[in-house]
């Protein structure tokens, strides 16, 4: 493992002798060394998709940098001015100070509107490669013990992701954003009995005030930023705690962890990768275009734009308004408009919470309280895949409905029967998602289990005596075997006891039998892996399958993870 | 029964084979084949750096309106030199980990999240020798003291707060009042009934908005005139009147099927533009919330609840259209304390 010996000891190399000096200087002071000592060359497993959450991570070192860029003109005020800059067809017009700084920054500060363009590609980036990591982390269980406050921190990232760009989003004052701030101002108005206090509170009196651009800006640069920084920060240093999970594999096991040092691959990955997302999001700013703010013109209540949009990340909380049927009710002398509550307020608190919860219920579900090292394929938790399918499926119904004006003239559909497609779709097809998803999973777990006991199938067809035709099917190779089958075995789930030893009605009884039921639910049809004995048998039915052996050829490199033979 | 499920052992059917025999690479075992990399990869980051000095020139080369292929030269020029160096460094730095650094894959042994028994142990002495010494559990007074005012201390947090923004008022109310003119949005002239055609919709205002003081200033701008705006923004619409049934008490509302609401959706208050001549129906853009203006602004789908209020309309001494009141119902969306708000108006008519 340590292969220190080969090389030069840093004291005799140049740069040792030379960083000798400061590096002790600061170690004096420090004592880094014990720090460093253990992690300069802690191992990182490598799978492509653990680098979603590091694109995540880079795109918001890229909105820091640029968003600092923009704080040097942007200006955060709804006092009203007359426009005097680079774009003509505004000339003379009053507008907002934000808006204006907006348009100065986009014609008259070179470089202003590439910055511009790259802050707001890199906030759907942000978005997008957060959503996508956590669903790895979701059908993977990398959430399981001893991860689940990392799971926690991310919801929470998630959730104050969308608010950041909320209120980035806000900011220049175009008829866009104010048209979304005005939606917020519904919104917080629906809030039972306290709406219109937290409303004036907010806006600084009634809609739209001139205090709500300031304090969105104070929210967007300074509160939630940092915020978002020390999650980041604890993310990681959990992550640095935990090890990196890995999947199963030859000699991966609970109990390590199969990578590379940080220093220097991991490093050099890592960082090379930071300036590959910061140059992807440049040319998305040189090459396309996004949020024209002079096409929309600035703020005007009594103006709006047909199809308006918010950015993709609140197209599901947009649909889920837009499915709502209009219900509003009178008791105790108030108004309850729950066709805004229930959707806008209640459909994203609901999405957090059920992530939130996710990792106890399923640990409360399973019983299982021991520690995960190792990743496990979706397919082999497929009640657990089929949920979150089923998930995906409701949150992207509610996206398309989203857009469901854009999609009616696309579509040639009247809106109206659209809307009730989604209205019924929202309940339906995510349960249709679960069962189709959960066959699926149930299908591959087979094609696995056929795998190991009958092997891969060689594309040599035979011909035997009496004329049938029939595939060489030959034996997986042990790597491969063991990779298919490094996971937990299906538990024997047993009837809780109805009553204790002595006959007594047994006192949780009423919890344990729902308990049961759900793990019953939880497990059921899941396919256990091959037995030893299953195995065995199949060993010896393959190897003497019509008396000889597949002979392999030189050139065989092993199968791929589907069972394809390697060729190089 | 939790640890009960665990799996039965020595069931496993494979035994684990070891770690994969190390694998060279090409530039492992040829050195010149390491040196082609190295020399790849240098480039990479000598045209970077090329393309980090484009980015200076066409800074103070390019104007900030010549155009490129209909884009921006500048913002073309800046993000392909920007992006384009980025991304070199990048894949550059990712190669040479990929292909020249020492690939030794490593083995490192997890150890448990758990602390050691032992230091439970022992945190939990230090606490309770510190609770102990403290005499928290012996000397309720002080202590309950203490957390009573520490609670007390969430008070001037809260009320400091107070001055964000002032009470909830004036919701029931818009800037519409007997006589005022309806004006055009756009133009801000009054209208009169015979301007306008059937089926015709126009977007209106009230003619404060537009009203000018003594030294030809607006007497609305900035933050209020939006405010007046978000509220009492209208459209005016044309109908046949047989087309138009008005229910109780709404009979004299309309000028010759002229009628008038509000442009302000009491879904979430976006204002509402796509007019259906043939149905009389209007939709609105956010979130397809559907009025019928022949049914006293009736919801016919969508989210929204609440009827789109109708301003009573009548003609002044020149001819031109006036709303004979504000608005009798409350305009913009719901709140909590609409319920009531609506009795007091109704009370007042
Ligand atoms: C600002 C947003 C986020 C950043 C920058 C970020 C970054 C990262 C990075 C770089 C890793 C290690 C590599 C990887 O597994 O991909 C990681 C691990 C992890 N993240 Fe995130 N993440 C973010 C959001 C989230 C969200 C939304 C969730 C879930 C709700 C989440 C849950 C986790 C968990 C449980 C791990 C440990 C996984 C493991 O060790 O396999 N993260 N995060
Ligand atoms: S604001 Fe009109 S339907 Fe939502």
């Amino acid at each position: 493992m340590s292969t220190t010996e080969q090389y030069t000891p840093i004291e005799q190399t140049g740069v040792g002798k030379k960083a000798a000096g400061p590096v002790g200087w600061l170690d004096d002071r420090l004592g880094l060394a014990g720090v460093a000592k253990k992690n300069l060359r802690k191992v990182f497993p490598e799978h492509w998709s653990f680098m979603l959450g590091e694109i995540a991570l880079w795109s918001f070192v890229v909105l820091l940098l640029t968003g600092v860029f923009l704080t040097f003109w942007f200006q955060p005020s709804m006092t009203e001015v007359e426009y005097h800059g680079s774009y003509l067809p505004f000339n003379g017009l009053e507008m907002s100070q934000a808006y204006k700084s907006t348009l100065d920054i986009s014609f008259d500060i070179r470089g202003g509107l590439l910055i511009r363009q790259i802050h707001h590609w890199a906030a759907a980036l942000f978005i997008a490669a957060m959503i996508a990591h956590m669903l790895r982390v979701f059908f993977t269980g990398a959430y399981r013990k001893p991860r689940e406050i990392n799971w926690l921190i991310g919801v929470g990232l998630f959730s104050l992701g969308l608010v950041e760009g909320f209120a980035g989003y806000s900011l220049p004052d175009d008829l866009l954003s104010g048209t979304g701030l005005r939606f917020v101002d519904g919104l917080i108005r629906s809030i039972p009995l306290v709406g219109s206090y937290l409303e004036f509170f907010i806006f600084g009196g009634e809609f739209p005030g001139d205090e709500i651009i300031p304090r969105l800006y104070m929210a967007h640069i300074l509160l939630i930023p940092a915020i978002l920084l020390g999650l980041v920060g604890a993310h990681m240093l959990l992550l640095v705690y935990h090890k990196h999970t890995q999947w199963p594999g030859p000699g991966r096991t609970e109990k390590n962890v199969v990578g590379y040092p940080m220093l220097p691959v991991y490093a050099a990955k890592a960082g090379g990768f930071f300036f590959v997302v910061f140059g992807f999001t440049a040319l998305m700013g040189a090459l396309l275009q996004i949020n024209p703010v002079w096409v929309y013109g600035p703020y005007n209540p009594s103006e709006v734009t047909a199809g308006s949009q918010p950015d993709w990340y609140m197209g599901f909380s947009e649909g889920l308004v837009r499915m709502m049927p209009g219900w509003e009710s009178t008791f105790f002398n108030y108004t309850w408009s729950w066709n805004v509550f229930i959707p806008a307020v209640g459909g994203l608190t609901g999405l957090f919470v059920v992530l939130g919860v996710w990792p106890f219920i399923e640990q409360w579900i399973t019983g299982d309280k021991r520690d995960h090292h190792l990743l496990q394929r979706p397919r082999n938790a497929p009640v657990r895949t089929a949920i979150g399918v089923a998930g995906m499926t409701a949150y992207g119904v509610a996206w398309a409905a989203g857009g469901n004006d854009i999609l009616a003239t696309k579509f040639h559909m009247d809106i109206y029967t659209l809307t009730w497609i989604f209205r019924i779709g929202f309940f339906v097809f995510p349960v249709i998602a679960f069962m189709v998803t959960k066959r699926i999973c149930i299908g591959l777990q087979r094609a696995d289990a056929n795998r190991i006991l009958h092997g891969y199938e060689t594309g040599v067809i035979e011909r035997s005596p009496e004329g049938g035709f029939s595939e060489r099917h030959a034996p997986l190779p042990a790597a491969q075997q063991y990779t298919l089958t490094a996971h937990d075995r299906v538990p024997v789930l047993e009837a809780p006891a109805e009553t204790d030893a002595n006959g007594v009605a047994a006192p949780h009884s009423r919890k344990e039998k729902l308990r049961a039921r759900v793990q019953r639910f939880y497990y059921r049809d899941t396919l256990d892996k091959p037995t030893a004995e299953d195995v065995h048998h199949a060993e010896e039915h393959l190897g003497h399958h019509d008396g000889h052996p597949v002979e392999l050829g030189d050139e065989f490199q092993g199968v791929s993870e589907t069972g394809v033979p390697r060729v190089h | 029964m939790s640890d009960e499920l665990q799996p039965v052992a020595d069931t496993e059917p494979i035994k684990d084979p070891g770690l994969a025999e190390h694998q060279f690479r090409p530039q492992d075992v040829d050195e010149a084949q390491a040196k082609r990399t190295e020399r790849q990869i240098a480039w990479m980051f000598r045209v970077a750096g090329l393309l980090f000095l484009g980015f200076c020139f066409a800074y103070f080369l390019i104007d900030i309106d010549d155009t490129f292929l209909g884009w921006s030269a500048q913002n073309f020029a800046f993000g392909m030199t920007l992006g384009g160096g980025l991304l070199l460094v990048g894949v550059g730095i990712i190669q040479w980990a990929k292909k020249l650094m020492g690939d030794h894959e490593m083995v490192e042994m997890r150890h448990p999240s758990a602390s050691s028994d032992e230091d439970r142990v022992a945190v939990m002495k230090d606490i309770n020798a510190g609770i102990e010494e403290s005499g928290f559990g012996r000397r309720p007074m002080i202590r309950n003291s203490l957390l009573g005012s520490m609670a007390l201390l969430g008070l001037p947090a809260v009320v400091l707060l107070r001055d964000l923004g002032p009470l909830p008022h004036g919701q029931r109310e818009t800037v519409w009042k007997k006589g005022m003119r309806l004006v055009n949005d756009v133009t801000g002239t009054p209208i009169k009934p015979s301007d306008m055609q059937v089926g015709q919709l126009v977007n209106g205002q009230p003619a404060v908005v537009y009203e000018t003081d003594a030294d030809g200033e607006p007497v609305l701008h900035g933050t209020e005139l939006l405010q007046v705006k978000s509220k009492a923004s209208i459209i005016v619409v044309r109908m046949r009147p047989e087309d138009v049934t008005p229910s109780k008490g709404r009979e004299n509302w309309g000028v010759d099927g002229i009628l008038c609401f509000s442009k302000i959706c009491t879904h979430v208050g976006c204002p509402i533009s796509l007019w259906e001549q043939q149905t009389h129906h209007l939709l609105c853009p956010c979130h397809q919330s559907t009025f019928d203006l022949g049914d006293n602004g009736k919801v016919i789908f969508g989210p929204a609840h609440r009827p789109l209020p109708q301003l009573p309309l009548g003609v002044d001494d020149e001819g031109y259209l006036i709303a004979m009141s504000d608005f009798p119902e409350i305009v913009a969306p719901s709140y909590p304390e609409l319920a009531r708000d609506q009795k007091k108006l109704d009370n007042k008519s």
